[in-house]
């Protein structure tokens, strides 16, 4: 073995990933040549360094706390609030656009064995078709947009496009919520985007307003759905478009 | 959602949460980012928690905290997500002085050298020397061949090597 070998074969010899054979070998070399056996202490010394230093962070008793919390919500048998709404908004504040708004709509308990059954399938199915992004289907055109849930829902969103009243619709996604799918339909006034997830009530919700996080939630059931309205939209312009879904 | 996928939840991902803050910490770089980061992770673990059939569970949890990571540095700092896979490799100065700076090294030093490398080197030195994973394992999780990650750590540790060689060179 000559140097230039030696020195690609030194971090895997390190690290426990060179075959027996090429391990001999590499020892071998160390012991005749005085430059590769210094890189090799240099590179130990790293390390041993590194690893003795203790410089892993550990997980603050908040994050433990949330995530725990954010299970129990979701456990099927517990008593809960009907989307563990405080993880919703995090995860849309990270990962749609900062600005976002969110329709949301609830699944009743009490549903058959069957329909459990069902909703699981689709959960799974959803699950394997969701994708990291903001829409799964980008159009302004309600024709395109309702179409395109077909088939991946076990209802029909009603989509409209408020375009003329500086609410365009741009567009839908597949989401999941609270165990079940829903439809995910996204607006935008201005520069703020809009989620609206929506599915099929089971009992009549109270319209209600809240802020969480600089976010405004509108919540209210209209047509036979449940839906959940969140944005960094302020409240008053909110109410429009909760308004205009409600009609 | 069956009602045993938050048993699995629990089983599967909770006792990894701390390499999960982990890797989020030192990909973000703060407080106050890398919880964020972890608890979107933590979401998404939940939703794909279905996707998660056997096989290492630390290593599932810490490729959906890898790319929580990066959609969000990319998103709110772009800057800090640039491949620099084709440069060269630098020479090591001085090996002796570089092992000798190493051997004082204290956290705080080493925590600032690492923090210095670039976003990819700082993330395979994590997920090889902090967390421990294989040469394979850390290909599966930032999504590259074994012989990226063979460069990625080669290149990265030369960088924190040269960085104490020249500290030890310093009165």
């Amino acid at each position: 073995m000559n140097c230039a070998e030696a020195r690609l074969l030194l971090h895997a010899h390190a690290d426990g990933e060179l075959d027996a054979a090429n391990s001999l070998e590499f020892g071998r070399h160390l012991k005749s040549c005085a430059a590769c056996a210094a890189e090799d202490a240099s590179l130990r010394a790293l390390r041993t360094a590194l690893r003795s230093a203790d410089l892993n962070y550990r997980a603050p008793a908040s994050l433990r706390t949330d995530v725990r919390q954010f299970v129990r919500d979701l456990e099927p048998e517990a008593p809960r609030p009907i989307v563990p709404l405080q993880w919703l908004w995090k995860w849309l504040a990270l990962g749609l656009a900062a600005t976002a708004l969110a329709v949301v709509s609830l699944r009743p308990t009490g549903i058959s064995e069957h329909d459990t059954q069902l909703n699981e399938v689709v959960a799974n199915h959803v699950r394997s078709l969701q994708a990291d992004h903001l829409m799964d289907v980008a159009s302004s055109d309600r024709h395109t947009v309702k179409p395109w849930f077909d088939g991946k829902l076990d209802f029909a969103p009603d989509v409209q496009d408020f375009a003329a009243l500086n609410f365009p619709l741009i567009g839908g996604r597949l989401d999941y919520l609270d165990g079940r799918a829903v439809a995910g339909l996204v607006y935008r006034r201005n520069k703020h985007l809009i989620n609206v997830f929506v599915w099929p009530a089971t009992g009549p919700m109270k319209h209600e307003t809240e802020a969480r996080r600089g976010f405004s939630v509108i919540r209210f059931t209209a047509k036979g759905m449940h839906y959940c309205l969140v944005s960094d939209l302020n409240p008053t312009e909110l109410e429009e478009l909760a308004g205009l879904l409600e009609k | 959602m069956s009602a045993t996928e938050p048993e699995h939840f629990e089983r599967v991902v909770l006792p990894h949460l701390d390499a999960a803050y982990n890797l989020a910490r030192w990909l973000a770089g703060n407080d106050h980012d890398a919880e964020d980061i972890a608890q979107e992770a933590c979401v998404r673990a939940f939703r794909f928690i279905g996707g998660h059939r056997g096989g290492d569970a630390r290593a599932w949890l810490l490729a959906i905290v890898r790319n929580t990571a990066f959609s969000w540095l990319k998103k709110n700092r772009p800057r800090a997500v640039v491949s620099i896979d084709d440069d060269e490799i630098a020479e090591l100065e001085d090996p002796a002085v570089a092992a000798g700076a190493l051997h004082g090294a204290d956290r705080n030093a080493l925590r600032a050298a690492l923090e210095a490398l670039p976003l990819e080197f700082r993330e395979a030195i994590v997920l090889r020397e902090l967390e421990g994973l294989s040469y394979k394992e850390i290909a599966e999780i930032a999504e590259v061949p074994v012989g990226t990650v063979m460069s990625r750590l080669a290149r990265a540790r030369r960088q924190l090597q040269n960085h104490f060689a020249r500290k030890g060179d310093s009165p």
